[in-house]
């Protein structure tokens, strides 16, 4: 297929080719050659505007959220997103979750999957062209190499050139603007575990925890060293995603493809020559030049492309230029290419059963988890039984169990809870201690956002027959109604 | 020798030079950044050993520049975590139960340092959460020896039982059967009766005929200390014998063996080891197993618990049957 069948002719003013390698084309490297610098060109067009758009928002959402202030009354901190580890909490906005809710960031995580299969069967790689961090700061950390060492040729020249004054200053302001850029991501980073502005005064007061600094240390490391000097091998070497990339897609995914039944036979093309008996492609390396990862497009779907799209602005160029129709490189399926083939109309199947079935995946656990959220209880109860002693025989031949309670207290305020206990005749709580009510409730006071340990005694009447007995312990918020329950086990002792 | 290696023809790397059986192995480089790993861990551990303690000595260690001791830290923070205490423990020794109820932070310190104070001294005979055991009395219930009030309690942890304390609190059972002083047959008697004015007749339904017998030695005998019911004294830490909690076992046999040998146990004092804080925090932590006596109104030093004040009946402490001894 990447035979070029024209021989090519000696430059002229209207030769629009570059002299590019595939350095990453399966052909062009060994498994275990040293890797290659790519110089990635600057493309210009639809997609490489997209990026950018996406590259601006993506940015602003990750270095803006930990900023957003969100009042939540009390003693809550006003931060809108916060992981807070020291109180195990969760906020995000609304929601508050509590470590045993951690099901919900589950139900995240299976949506992010669905997400991204169901993206992966429309539209192929968009989340690795155009989402993924790795993506997002590669391309970063490029507009920032060109802007000091120029587009692709100058830097290849640069990197050739011995070294110069010129040459030591460019490539220090690369990597200075590098490590602020690297450090600025770490330390946003770090804003999301604790309140923002008292930890951007602490990090440049030099008061923050040892552990902020050794976080900002190591993002910022990772930051520099995966967007700065891997790069595209993070998305060959290092990501999974490209290998279950292949389970993802099928005939009707779109993925940038190079449409070899137009372009070829390939080869320079001289103006006003004629189009008959060759395809459009005039070999000009233009897609290869612009390609971050390295690869050539026309030699087919290759794990390394992360379908961003750029080939494709930089061929409608060239098409424009020569005078031929746009899309000789573009968003288009296998099926598609098959049909074209067979002279068949391309045909467009967005809506199949496997995107029909993520999409209902997708709609069903986010119901699940709003209706989980909605009608999320702010009051839960755990008992724990004293296991030593399992029962204690009184005096007058009563038995006596002792329970650990957690009243769970999730809401913002202080709540007057009523504890009773049902299950076994004559059940009696202890009142040393605690209040009780007209109906032999205990009354207890759950602080607010806490959770409260009772320590309550029960006693079975003498006369309870020995073995266990299933009782449960409820509680009741004295001016919500809200209520929540726990079973636990009466131990009556063994016969004797 | 020759100094120019084999490559091999396929994949350009140098051969290791040797063969086996047809097949040779190619010599190939360690991955770089392995190598790069490798060197900056020989660097970093040299660094570390001027850092840090590193290499033994005939006589001790070089202690390195840094001259870190986990020992002395360790010794640091327990210094530092017992100054942090002191207050709380300071405000323990002057706290009643009220007191330490009212204030939620203390009665935490309480519990917490109870607990782990009766975990590392106490749990070895009376066993976690006070379970008790044969010989050695439960905490969990409401049978109190020598009595169950917060300050009865904190007393007892003071001077101890049958120790080496001046003012320890002592009784002493004496071996009837043992001893001579009472005849078999009168031993059998007297438990039997014993058995007939407890709980424990209901399910070991003692014989008339000797209880009858064994009234009258108890009266004799028993009724000083025990009192004429049985319901025992706890001025003289007489336990109760009218409920069915024994301290050495809840069978005829040895209720009949205890009369024989008159067994009594004792409890270290804890005076010297624990300051009044912990020793508060401990009596705390016990009366609020579940057992624990309201403080008596304040009264003559002579008023003494009565038989007929059946809420406080003087009690024995026992392996109360099934929770202990399963």
């Amino acid at each position: 297929m990447s035979t070029t069948l024209i021989p090519r002719p000696p430059k002229g003013e209207d030769d629009h080719s570059i002299d590019a390698r595939a350095v990453n084309s399966k052909t062009a490297r060994a498994l275990y050659q040293k890797r290659e610098q790519i110089y990635p060109k600057l493309a210009h067009g639809f997609f490489r505007n997209l990026k950018w758009a996406a590259m601006i928002v993506l940015l602003a959402i990750y270095y803006i959220t930990p900023w957003i202030r969100w009042d939540r009354g009390g003693a809550s901190p006003d931060q809108a997103v916060l992981v807070d580890f020291e109180h195990r909490r969760f906020y995000f906005f609304f929601i508050e979750l509590w470590p045993q809710e951690i099901y919900y960031i589950t139900g995240l995580l299976i949506l992010a999957s669905f997400g991204i299969f169901l993206s992966s069967a429309l539209f192929g790689r968009v989340w690795c062209g155009y989402a993924c961090p790795q993506t997002v700061w590669t391309d970063l950390y490029i507009y920032v190499e060109r802007f000091f060492e120029g587009d692709r040729n100058e830097r290849m020249r640069l990197d050739k050139a011995p070294w110069s004054l010129s040459k030591l200053g460019k490539k220090a302001g690369k990597h200075i603007v590098w490590i602020l850029i690297a450090a600025a991501t770490g330390g946003a980073w770090v804003f999301y575990f604790g309140d923002a502005p008292t930890l951007f005064r602490e990090i440049f007061t030099g008061q923050a925890n040892a552990v902020i600094y050794l976080f900002v240390g190591v993002l910022t490391f990772t930051t520099y060293a995966l967007a700065g000097t891997m790069r595209e091998q993070v998305c060959t070497y290092m990501c999974p995603w490209p290998r279950i990339q292949a389970a993802m897609t099928d005939q009707d995914a779109l993925q940038v493809t190079y449409r070899a039944d137009r372009g070829e036979p390939r080869g320079p093309h001289k103006k006003n020559e004629s189009w008959e008996g060759r395809g459009d492609c005039i070999d000009c390396n233009q897609c290869v030049a612009v390609c971050p990862q390295g690869i050539d497009i026309r030699d087919g779907d290759q794990l390394e492309c992360i379908n961003c799209a750029l080939c494709i602005d930089a061929c409608d160029e060239i098409m424009e230029k020569v005078g031929r129709p746009k899309g000789l490189i573009a968003y288009d399926t296998h099926g598609n290419v098959e049909r074209r083939e067979r002279g068949e109309k391309p045909k467009w199947n967005l809506i199949r059963p496997r995107t029909v079935l993520y999409a209902v995946l997708m709609v069903g656990v986010g119901v699940f988890m709003l209706y989980g959220l909605i009608n999320r209880s702010t009051l839960d109860l755990n008992v724990i039984r004293d296991r030593s002693p399992p029962f204690v025989r009184l005096a007058d031949g009563s038995i006596r169990n002792d329970f650990s309670l957690k009243l769970i207290n999730m809401a913002p305020q202080t709540r007057r809870l009523a504890i009773e206990v049902e299950g076994l005749d004559g059940l009696q709580i202890l009142r040393n201690g605690y209040q009780i009510d007209a109906e032999g409730r205990v009354i207890a006071e759950a602080r607010p956002d806490t959770v409260d340990t009772v320590r309550l005694h029960i006693i079975a009447p003498a006369g309870t027959a020995p073995g266990s007995h299933d009782i449960e312990f409820t509680i009741h918020d004295m001016e919500t109604g809200e209520e929540a329950e726990s079973a636990s086990a009466f131990l009556a002792g063994n016969a004797r | 020798m020759a100094n120019e290696r084999e490559r091999d023809a396929h994949s350009g790397t140098e051969t290791t030079g040797h063969e086996w059986d047809g097949l040779k192995e190619l010599d190939t480089p360690l991955p770089r950044w392995w190598l790069y790993i490798f060197y900056a861990s020989i660097v970093a551990s040299i660094v570390y050993w001027v850092l840090m303690p590193a290499w033994p000595l005939v006589n001790g260690y070089t202690h390195g520049i840094l001259n870190q001791s986990d020992r002395r830290n360790v010794a640091v923070e327990v210094q530092a975590l017992q100054t942090a205490r002191t207050p709380m423990f300071e405000r323990l020794a002057t706290a009643d139960v009220a007191a330490i109820n009212a204030d939620p932070q203390l009665q935490e310190f309480a519990r917490a340092a109870g607990e782990s104070v009766f975990g590392d001294y106490c749990r070895t005979c009376h066993g976690a959460g006070g379970v008790g055991a044969p010989g050695y009395p439960v905490l969990a219930d409401d049978v109190w020896i020598w009595g169950g009030t917060m300050a009865d309690i904190e007393h007892t942890i003071r001077v101890g039982i049958r120790s080496t304390h001046p003012e320890t609190r002592m009784s002493a059972m004496p071996a009837f059967g043992r001893d001579g002083i009472l005849t078999p047959a009168q031993v059998g008697d007297v438990s039997e009766y014993v058995i007939s004015i407890s709980a424990a007749n209901s399910r070991l339904h003692a014989d008339a005929a000797a209880a009858a017998r064994g009234a009258t030695v108890f009266q004799e005998q028993c009724a000083a200390c025990h009192g004429a019911t049985g319901a025992g004294d706890r001025a003289v830490g007489a336990p109760s014998l009218t409920d069915d909690v024994w301290l050495y076992g809840n069978s005829r046999e040895e209720i009949r063996r205890q009369v024989e040998l008159g067994r009594g146990g004792v409890m270290p004092t804890w005076e010297a080891r624990f300051d009044p804080g912990t020793i508060r925090a401990l009596a705390y932590y016990v009366h609020e197993m579940g057992g624990g006596e309201p403080d008596a109104p304040p009264a003559p030093a002579a008023t003494q618990p009565t038989a007929a004040d059946a809420s406080v009946a003087p009690a024995q402490s026992t392996n109360a049957g099934g929770g202990a001894t399963r």
